[in-house]
């Protein structure tokens, strides 16, 4: 597989890994930059449906970072959150994607090092794993209606603006 | 409440074989509170079959949905237009409300999402557990509200099996003996007497399938607007 | 012995004695038919039990009738668990007309103990109802109160758990059983002759015979796995040391099984003795009790 630069999402809890993530910045910690943070104001709110449509959406690893246990400014948002992480890496499984892509860190607020850690961790991962496959088969199917529109275009017409997936 | 819990994710896969257009209807009443059909379970359900199908290179288009109630006419009208766009429609009701859809949908396919387990309650956070098989004939009046029909394993209804060891069901170790769970009731609530009255055999005669209930007074013609 | 039937043993004042059989698993009968032959003139009634440990085997009836062929007074054992009222009551009728006039009626174990566990359990009835039903088809109705062409004659038994745990639920049964018409019980395995004694010292008021079970010890193994798994049993521990340090556990067993009916013999009218496997051995602990 072609070295790729993976796409991260993280779920970050605005209390501590928010912070922790905004400090990273601050001290130019070495983290790769497409990680695309969600910022909430407790992990608690996460929901599997969220972990999942980001994988829909073609994320190559997903981490979900909140406060340390016990320290949750909502009491236990964080343990909730570990669990309904645990229950979409099962969902993920099901419909055949990696549950590894998927990760549940906690840290407190000046942990720029583990943010960044943690963000690495799961890039190298998603490194490992290769890309989503839902992103091998969007590029593939993409090609081959290329492809097939290239064979089947008269001389001189124009590619259809909008590929017709159902050909 | 009904509890159900999801199918399978292959079993569902495999039944939604050959279809690219269809619609998941979950149910906003039991399912939903047992998390098994409600709204955010049709959304999860719907995002896993994308994937699915996508990483395989399958096509399907999902509409998600939820209503009310499954097995209520009224909420099933406000969808019946929508419905009429899909191939199939993947019901996440009960399969009482799965056939309630299938009949007035019909001839539009009507797929279960759950398999429909049986009348409990939420026992805690995340769990249920079953206490009445709506046997028709309750006896929870002498029985201290604890249903033997349900929680014996052998629905006896006349006190213990030769089986129960100290308080725990000959079936299982680790689940209360229902008559101890009763005699026990009865005696803290001075009613021990209770255990000592025969129950007949039950009329098995009042539960020929399918039931049915009507209530003349509130009963109205009803005409679906097919 | 022989001559005389369960119930008039019963009524004869005598110390009663009952065995059992269990059906094979198969058509292969041999060794069951020599085991009666062995058996039939020694006791006052064998048990045939019905679907042991529910275990699918050969019907309890048909084993009956065998028992009375040869001259034997068979105790027909009927659960709850794989019958409906229906083929209860028909299964009743059926043994009158064959000559099988002993009935005991049992709930049964539950089908997620044995061989067919995908089986569905039936427990159309309880234990007190079939007693019930057998006493109604004996004033000449069926349960739904249809008239019989004839009706049924039985000696209608039952079962009661000394050692059940809480005890008092176990009694308050007990009394419907006789209420209901039961006129013999058999008990689970007693092992703890003075504990048993006090049992019975609790129910002296019911004038309904109790035979005490016996079941003979084959090894020390055998009494922790009963004091482990089987509710309402306990084996002493000076038993199970008597058993371990004897170097003929066999005959060590059958002193013990011998030893606990001559016990019984002061304490209750009868005893019932469960061989489980050990049927050729029950004559010789008869012999060592001092009976027959
Ligand atoms: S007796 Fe048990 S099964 Fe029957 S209606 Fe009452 S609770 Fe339900
Ligand atoms: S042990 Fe208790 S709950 Fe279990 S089957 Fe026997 S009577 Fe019923």
């Amino acid at each position: 597989m072609a070295e790729f630069e993976p796409k991260v999402v993280a779920f970050c809890c605005h209390y501590c890994a928010y912070s922790a993530a905004d400090l990273a910045g601050s001290l130019r910690l070495e983290y790769p930059a497409n990680v695309r943070i969600v910022k909430l104001m407790c992990t608690g709110r996460v929901d599997a449906s969220h972990l999942l449509k980001a994988f829909e959406a073609g994320a190559d690893a997903v981490l979900v970072a909140g406060c340390e246990e016990g320290d949750c400014h909502f009491r236990e948002g964080n343990i909730k959150a570990k669990r309904r992480v645990g229950y979409a890496r099962k969902l993920l499984r099901e419909a055949g994607l990696e549950g590894e892509r998927l990760e549940m860190f906690n840290l407190g607020a000046s942990d720029a090092h583990k943010f960044a850690a943690a963000v690495n961790e799961m890039t190298e991962r998603a490194r490992k794993l290769g890309p989503n496959p839902l992103r091998i088969s969007r590029e593939h199917r993409a090609k081959s209606i290329e492809q097939r529109a290239k064979r089947t275009r008269a001389p001189g017409t124009r590619a259809p603006e909008k590929p017709n997936e159902r050909s | 409440m009904i509890v159900a819990e999801r199918k399978p994710f292959t079993e569902i896969k495999e039944m939604l074989s050959g279809y690219r257009k269809i619609l998941i209807l979950g149910c906003g009443t039991c399912v939903s509170v047992c998390m098994a059909g409600g709204e955010k379970e049709v959304e999860i359900l719907a995002s896993q079959i994308r994937m699915a199908f996508e990483k395989e290179n399958r096509e399907i288009e999902i509409k998600e949905a939820t209503i009310q109630r499954q097995c209520d006419r009224e909420f099933i009208e406000t969808i019946r237009k929508m419905a009429g766009e899909y191939e199939a429609v993947l019901s996440l009701a009960c399969g009482a409300g799965v056939q309630f859809v299938a009949e007035l949908l019909a001839p539009l396919l009507i797929l279960p999402g759950l398999n429909t387990r049986f009348i409990g309650v939420a026992e805690a956070e995340g769990v249920w557990s079953e206490r009445c098989r709506a046997c028709g004939d309750c006896v929870l009046s002498e029985t201290a509200g604890i249903c033997p029909v349900t929680i014996c394993a052998k629905s006896l209804l006349n006190g213990p099996c030769g089986g129960t060891r100290d308080g725990k069901c000959e079936v299982d170790k680790d689940k209360d003996c229902a008559w101890t769970l009763i005699y026990r009731r009865l005696q803290e609530g001075g009613k021990l007497e209770k255990m000592r009255k025969i129950h007949p055999p039950k009329k098995h005669g009042v539960r020929i399938y399918p039931q049915r209930q009507v209530n003349e007074e509130f009963k109205k013609e009803v005409k679906s607007e097919k | 012995m022989s001559k005389k039937t369960f119930q008039e043993a019963l009524s004869s004042g005598k110390f009663v004695v009952t065995t059992e059989v269990g059906p094979p698993k198969g058509t292969n009968i041999e060794r069951l038919l020599s085991a009666i032959d062995l058996l039939k003139d020694r006791v006052d009634g064998i048990n045939v039990t019905d679907n042991q440990s529910s275990v699918m085997r050969v019907s309890s009836l048909a084993i009956c009738h065998l028992v009375q062929e040869k001259g034997g007074e068979a105790i027909l054992q009927q659960t709850c668990r794989d019958r409906n009222r229906m083929a209860l009551e028909s299964e009743l009728l059926g043994a009158n007309v064959l000559g099988i006039h002993n009935l005991l009626c049992l709930t049964g174990d539950h089908l997620s103990a044995g061989d067919h566990q995908d089986a569905q359990p039936v427990f159309d009835l309880d234990s007190v109802q079939l007693i019930q039903i057998a006493k109604m088809m004996e004033a000449g109705k069926d349960s739904a109160g249809n008239e019989l062409k004839g009706a049924v004659k039985f000696c209608v038994g039952a079962t009661v758990n000394p050692g059940a745990n809480p005890l008092e639920p176990q009694l308050l049964k007990f009394e419907k059983k006789i209420a209901a018409g039961a006129q013999f019980f058999q008990t689970q395995a007693v092992y703890d002759v003075e504990g048993f004694a006090r049992f019975m010292k609790q129910v002296e008021g019911f004038k309904v015979p109790i035979l005490a079970g016996v079941i003979p010890l084959k090894s020390p193994g055998m009494a922790k796995y009963m004091n482990e798994n089987v509710a309402g049993v306990s084996v002493p521990d000076r038993l199970i040391e008597e058993m371990t340090k004897a170097e003929n556990k066999e005959a060590k067993g059958i002193e013990i099984a011998a030893r606990l009916i001559k016990d019984l013999k002061g304490v209750c009218p009868g005893v019932h003795i469960m061989a489980i496997g050990w049927e050729e051995k029950v004559p010789e602990i008869l012999s060592q009790a001092g009976i027959g």
